[in-house]
């Protein structure tokens, strides 16, 4: 059907943000050189640890490889997690 | 003793050889001595794109390979003082040469030059890896498009990884009428994402092909916009402080009468 809006280009982001957006992503990828499944698999385990303390909002965690600069120039790579908590566990309060 | 500089893009296609021969040409108008290298065997544009492809004798890997000397090589550009080329051989390969050789060749040459140019091809192979060999300094080429971004990303990480940590980018076919529809990712955007420093930033340009039709560098043509944008790059490699060109046309009413009339110098790009 012809959408007019689209016809337009009101409801469409600028392509130069998707092309951004896009490569982003693709150079967390291409510069940690790790496949798609890294994150996943690390996001995983790092939930199954946590969650021996902690309830964790599993639908709402959030982990991307960064690049974060050096103190040399050149840049590294940060894993950084976000990772919401509903409760702190019995076994977590007990400690300490 | 000069200073070796690759020119490299992992794409193809985005400009590194108008690029080389831009930079050179502007280079030798400022004063210098300069050679630029085809490093790009089997598969040499260089030549053509200077207008020198009807001299040329002997080449990179004849030189390598001790068939002739090194001087008998060199190309010298009648049109501009002080400028040479070193043509690649064309019915060899990448492996006609090592690393080793193409250091020892950029030593010899950073001895007679003040700036040795290095077109390099395409890829990451070998060619690219002989092209790089004996540099001191990279430029990185790239077009503000998905695919160029991405490759010039990768050359960053495997420049630095041979010693090459500090590249310079410069962005090249940069169309204002789609950065301005929000259409093609602007000269923020690309720094941004590729978080190096920038050189330069060169329009799509028309001329360009003009130009390169002709066999002249188009930093010889007085009012080009491509022209002005090489010859702000050569002046801020000599490490004059030249702000990135105004890339807007004048688009009032009386600035375009102006510019009918001549009467209006383009702004400081």
């Amino acid at each position: 059907m012809f959408d007019l809006f689209k016809f337009l280009g009101k409801d469409e982001s600028p392509s130069k943000d998707i092309a951004k957006e896009r490569l982003k992503l693709v150079l967390i990828h291409d510069r940690a050189n790790v496949s798609p499944k890294f994150l996943d698999m690390v996001k995983g385990d790092i939930v199954k640890v946590m969650s021996d303390y902690v309830e964790i909002e599993e639908d709402n965690i959030d982990i991307r490889l960064n690049r974060v600069p050096k103190d040399d120039n050149t840049f590294g790579s940060a894993l950084v997690a976000n990772i919401p908590i509903r409760k702190v566990k019995k076994i977590g309060k007990n400690i300490g | 003793m000069g200073e070796v500089i690759v020119i490299t893009s992992g794409k193809g296609g985005v400009g590194k050889t108008t690029t080389t021969a831009n930079i050179g040409t502007a280079l030798a108008m400022e004063g210098k001595q300069v050679v630029l290298v085809d490093a790009d065997i089997g598969l040499r544009n260089l030549d053509v794109v200077m207008g020198l492809e009807n001299r040329i004798v002997y080449d990179l890997v004849d030189v390598v390979e001790g068939t002739c000397r090194l001087k008998q090589a060199l190309i010298k550009d009648k049109r501009f003082n002080g400028l040479f080329l070193l043509p690649a051989a064309q019915t060899k390969d990448k492996t006609a040469i090592s690393p080793k050789q193409m250091q020892e060749l950029s030593k010899e040459l950073k001895e007679q030059f003040d700036y040795v140019l290095i077109d390099c091809p395409a890829g990451i192979e070998r060619g690219f890896k002989n092209a790089i060999a004996g540099a001191d300094k990279a430029i990185i080429v790239t077009i503000p498009e998905v695919s160029a971004v991405r490759d010039a990303d990768r050359i960053i990480g495997l420049l630095s990884s041979s010693g090459l940590s500090d590249p310079m980018l410069i962005i090249n076919r940069l169309k204002i009428d789609m950065v301005k529809r929000g259409d093609m990712m602007d000269i923020d955007d690309t720094i941004d994402i590729l978080g190096i420093d920038l050189l330069g930033v060169v329009p799509d340009d028309e001329q360009i092909v003009i130009s390169t039709n002709r066999g002249e560098p188009v930093v010889s043509e007085e009012n080009t916009m491509a022209g002005q944008a090489f010859r702000n790059i050569a002046k801020r490699l000599l490490g004059q402080d030249v702000p990135i060109m105004n890339l807007e046309e004048p688009d009032t009413f009386v600035e375009k009468l102006k510019r009918l009339f001549g009467l209006n110098k383009r702004k400081s790009y």
